[in-house]
């Protein structure tokens, strides 16, 4: 049945397919990253479709507003054009593609074809989903994530902090 | 002594492995006495071993002992056993009696040399290899022994390995001895197909009922056995080997090429007896090859001109006689020569090293003479050793070489031709002795002037062996006088329950001639000896002029004689250079062409693969993310499929 | 409501799109991108599971790997400009020492 929900959601899908293949495709690199940001913006309202309100939030946030940035000051900073000079590896071209296919049809092939559960297989298309028994809200998120995942919560930071000592040991220059 | 019969051959062992090991870290003295004391040793032992087999009555002298087992291989079980009966006994005596006599001189001859420790710890081995040989209950165990003592034949020929004479003649004796070990070997398997075992005393005994007379099993196994002694004994066609051996040092030549490795191949025969009973044809062949070597050798005998090549050419003849003793049934009779043979050509040798040592390495006869006053006893021995060569009678070849020559005349198996054929080759026995004895002792001196300044006799332990072997040229006949002449014939007595154990039918019956006829032939033997000592006295001393003479009317002839009938060149040319022709080509095209190839190919082929497939990885990460991304597809794939 | 099978297949083709990005382009920055462009294509479908199965686990989950992803990208973008700060152009074909 097509709804004018179904509709809705296929001018999402498709925009976000869009931005996607602009990133891929576009030379200047300033331009795939802005891509990437739309498409990052069209899968939050996909996050708050599937009820899951605190991630899309965090979504906007730290992708789209945190990592996109730092793309773009690192595109800004090596002063990127587009990419000049002949690719050497060219022949390689129509088989990325082709193998970029393969494994799409091959991941579909698995989501439609194999059951995982008797009663749930994947691609069931249910026109009604089940009541909405949970919802992505804050409070629901916090209260599992300092209970049940609290330990990869600790460790997450442990590797926060990580990161942060790595990329300042990179970042400096050689002392002359 | 019985049971402990094997210390005899384990002892010179025990002699090789001291002075090849350690004969350099120790002083020349210590040498010299363990390799002659352990071979005096192992004389005692073989006396005493004599003795107890004496101890024993006639029938009953034959005493086996199995020492342990060598080859169990489900049919064939081959022990190292050993065998005394009065055949090996003889022999034992033989070899470790010379052996001692030679060793000592030995310590004389070569006191300047090098490597002494090699010489003496070879010398050693060389008598356990014989040893062996002769105290062997079993083929193979005779076999070991038979190679053994080619072994040490090619390690002593070429003992100056730096000279390439002394090499390439060491080689040559190892390569045709070969020829004839094929031989042997070949007989050996017939033997145990056909019996089942190698020891000699069952197969003696089934023999006479698994062979049929005459048959061509037997025929084959003998003529094989034959090939084998023609190769060791150096017969025809296979004695081109020793007159190169005289490259060797003089104590080997002595030992090895006179007394006692060559007569191997008639030890051989003599044991294999039975064998040989059964195929008259193996046996006829074997008296005819006797005597046809017997008279080729002294023919060529008659015109060389170094002292060493008279003597071994007069070995192949006289071991010729040894056959064509064996091979018309006399089998005591060959013994008998052998065991005389060993005593004067011992001798012989000896004396010529006792010349040359005297001449600083003289062996031209041509350059030699006028020496006999300056070496007196040298020259007293050398005359004896002459004399029982030539068949003078009262001294030992003549007792020996009679009883062959009468055999060869009145055995069923012998004729006439063959007798003649042996007198003629006494005749030229005694010429070419005498020529020998004269030219190098006698008349005026031909020597070299600054060699004529150190003429000098030579040492104690040198003169001992001469000595010693002198008297036994004399007296050591006497052992076995025939009936006609008053003696018992003791030695062939003792070597009767030997040849009478198996049960042959044998063609040996009948026979019986009269006495004047043996007289006839015993006083043609002594003629004509007497005959060759006169003419080598005409030709050499009296009318000197005669031998160049004659060459000149007789060029051809006599190019032909001295060099050897070209035999060495006709083999040569039919058999070496096509041997070494097709191993050259087969070295290059195969073993260049296809085995290297091939190696070489796989090498090569590992290589550029390399090199092609290294393309694999350029270095660009793109490149392993397409590879990973390929595999990661293809695993999916296949558990989607499945 | 969208049934999330959907979201499953525009999640596979968002992965298979980042996947030929990360084959395609010689920029290594954009290189990168793609494969931001792949996580985000996995979080999608573990919300979509999440919905699905009505549990917030994979919801957690996907916290988790954006945690992950920005710590990722942090390093990773210190070591592109370590390694590009010296260079005139910026080819990850350049980076061809990991070979014989």
């Amino acid at each position: 049945m097509v709804t004018l929900n179904l509709v809705l959601w296929g001018i999402l899908a498709a925009l976000a397919v869009g931005s996607g293949l602009a990133v891929i495709l576009i030379r200047n690199p300033i331009y795939c990253a802005l891509s990437l940001v739309v498409n990052f913006f069209l899968l939050a309202v996909m996050y708050l479709l599937l009820r899951a309100e605190f991630l899309a939030a965090i979504q906007v946030i730290v992708y789209a507003g945190a990592i996109m940035v730092l793309f773009i000051f690192v595109i800004m900073l090596l002063n990127l054009g587009g990419e000049e000079t002949r690719d050497k590896l060219r022949v390689l071209r129509p088989l990325a593609f082709l193998l970029g296919l393969v494994l799409l049809v091959e991941v579909v092939a698995a989501l439609r074809y194999r059951a995982y559960t008797v009663e749930n297989p994947p691609l069931s298309f249910p026109l009604v989903s089940a009541p909405p028994a949970v919802t992505g809200g804050v409070r629901e998120f916090g209260r599992l994530l300092f209970t049940d995942y609290l330990l990869p919560f600790e460790i997450t930071s442990v590797l926060l902090l990580i990161a942060i000592v790595g990329a300042v040991a990179l970042g400096r220059k050689e002392p002359s | 002594m019985l049971d402990t019969l094997w210390l005899i051959p384990a002892l010179p062992f025990v002699g090789f492995l001291f002075n090849g090991l350690l004969g350099k870290k120790v002083p020349k003295a210590v040498v010299y006495w363990v390799a002659c004391g352990i071979v005096g040793l192992a004389f005692a032992g073989a006396l005493l071993a004599f003795r107890d087999l004496l101890n024993l009555p006639a029938e009953e002298r034959f005493f086996t002992q199995s020492l342990f087992t060598w080859i169990p291989s489900g049919d064939l079980l081959v022990k190292v056993g050993l065998q005394l009966d009065p055949l090996s006994a003889v022999m034992i005596l033989v070899v470790t009696g010379v052996g001692f006599l030679i060793h000592v001189y030995s310590i004389g001859y070569m006191h300047s040399e090098q490597g002494y420790g090699r010489y003496f710890a070879y010398l050693n081995l060389f008598t356990f290899a014989m040893l062996t040989l002769v105290l062997a209950d079993n083929f193979l165990l005779m076999f070991v022994g038979w190679e053994g003592v080619g072994l040490c034949s090619y390690l002593l020929i070429g003992y100056w390995y730096e000279k390439p004479a002394a090499a390439n003649a060491g080689r040559k004796a190892f390569v045709v001895n070969r020829i004839g070990d094929f031989g042997f070997l070949l007989a050996m398997m017939l033997i145990f197909s056909l019996f089942g075992t190698l020891r000699f005393d069952s197969i003696f005994h089934q023999a006479p009922l698994a062979l049929t007379f005459g048959g061509e099993m037997a025929t084959t196994i003998t003529l094989l056995l034959f090939l084998g002694a023609t190769g060791k004994s150096a017969q025809i066609p296979l004695y081109i080997w020793l007159p190169d051996a005289m490259e060797g040092p003089t104590p080997v030549s002595a030992l090895i090429h006179a007394a006692t490795m060559v007569t191997a191949g008639v030890y051989m025969v003599a044991r294999c007896h039975v064998l040989f009973l059964l195929a008259p044809i193996s046996l006829a062949i074997v008296a005819v090859i006797g005597a046809l070597t017997a008279l080729f050798a002294a023919s060529i005998g008659l015109v060389q001109n170094d002292i060493k090549r008279v003597l071994a050419y007069s070995t192949i003849s006289q071991l010729g006689y040894m056959f064509l003793g064996c091979g018309v049934g006399a089998f005591a009779a060959g013994i008998f020569h052998l065991t005389t043979h060993a005593f004067f050509k011992a001798l012989l040798f000896l004396g010529s090293g006792s010349v040359i040592h005297a001449l600083s390495g003289e062996q031209d006869i041509r350059k030699m003479g006028g020496i006999a006053k300056k070496i007196p006893i040298t020259h007293v021995t050398f005359l004896i050793g002459a004399l029982a060569i030539a068949g003078f009678p009262g001294l030992a070849g003549f007792f020996s070489k009679d009883e062959i020559l009468w055999k060869a005349f009145s055995s069923p198996q012998g004729s006439g031709l063959l007798w003649f054929f042996g007198v003629l080759a006494a005749l030229f026995t005694a010429f070419y002795m005498f020529r020998l004895l004269f030219l190098t002792f006698h008349g005026k001196s031909r020597v070299e002037q600054d060699k004529e300044h150190h003429i000098h006799e030579s040492p104690p332990t040198m003169l001992f062996a001469l000595v010693i072997l002198a008297l036994l040229s004399v007296v050591g006949g006497y052992i076995g006088v025939p009936k006609i002449l008053g003696g018992g014939n003791v030695f062939e007595s003792f070597l009767e329950p030997v040849f009478t154990r198996y049960p042959v039918l044998g063609p040996l019956t009948g026979g019986v001639h009269p006495l004047s006829l043996e007289w006839t032939l015993l006083l043609v033997s002594v003629a004509v000896a007497l005959l060759g000592i006169l003419l080598a006295w005409l030709l050499y001393l009296k009318r000197d002029r005669i031998p160049a003479a004659l060459v000149k009317r007789f060029p051809s002839l006599y190019d032909l004689i001295l060099n050897k009938y070209h035999v060495d060149e006709v083999y040569g040319a039919l058999i070496v250079i096509p041997g070494r022709k097709l191993s050259e080509l087969t070295y290059d095209r195969f073993d260049l062409g296809i085995v290297d190839g091939l190696v070489n190919f796989v090498g090569e082929f590992v290589v550029r693969a390399g090199e092609g497939l290294k393309r694999v990885q350029m270095g660009y990460v793109r490149q392993y993310a397409f590879a990973i991304l390929i595999s990661a597809l293809c695993v999916l794939g296949y558990f989607l499929l499945r | 409501m969208v049934p999330e099978g959907y979201y499953l297949i525009l999640s596979a083709v968002l992965f298979a799109i980042g996947v030929t990005g990360v084959l395609i382009r010689r920029n290594p920055v954009v290189i990168f991108m793609s494969i931001e462009l792949m996580l985000n294509a996995v979080n999608l479908s573990f919300i979509a599971f999440a919905s699905q199965l009505n549990s917030l686990d994979g919801q957690v989950f996907v916290f988790f790997v954006m945690a992950v992803a920005a710590a990722e990208v942090a390093v990773g973008l210190a070591i592109i400009v370590s390694i590009f700060r010296a260079r005139t152009s910026v080819d990850v074909d350049e980076m061809n020492l990991m070979k014989w």
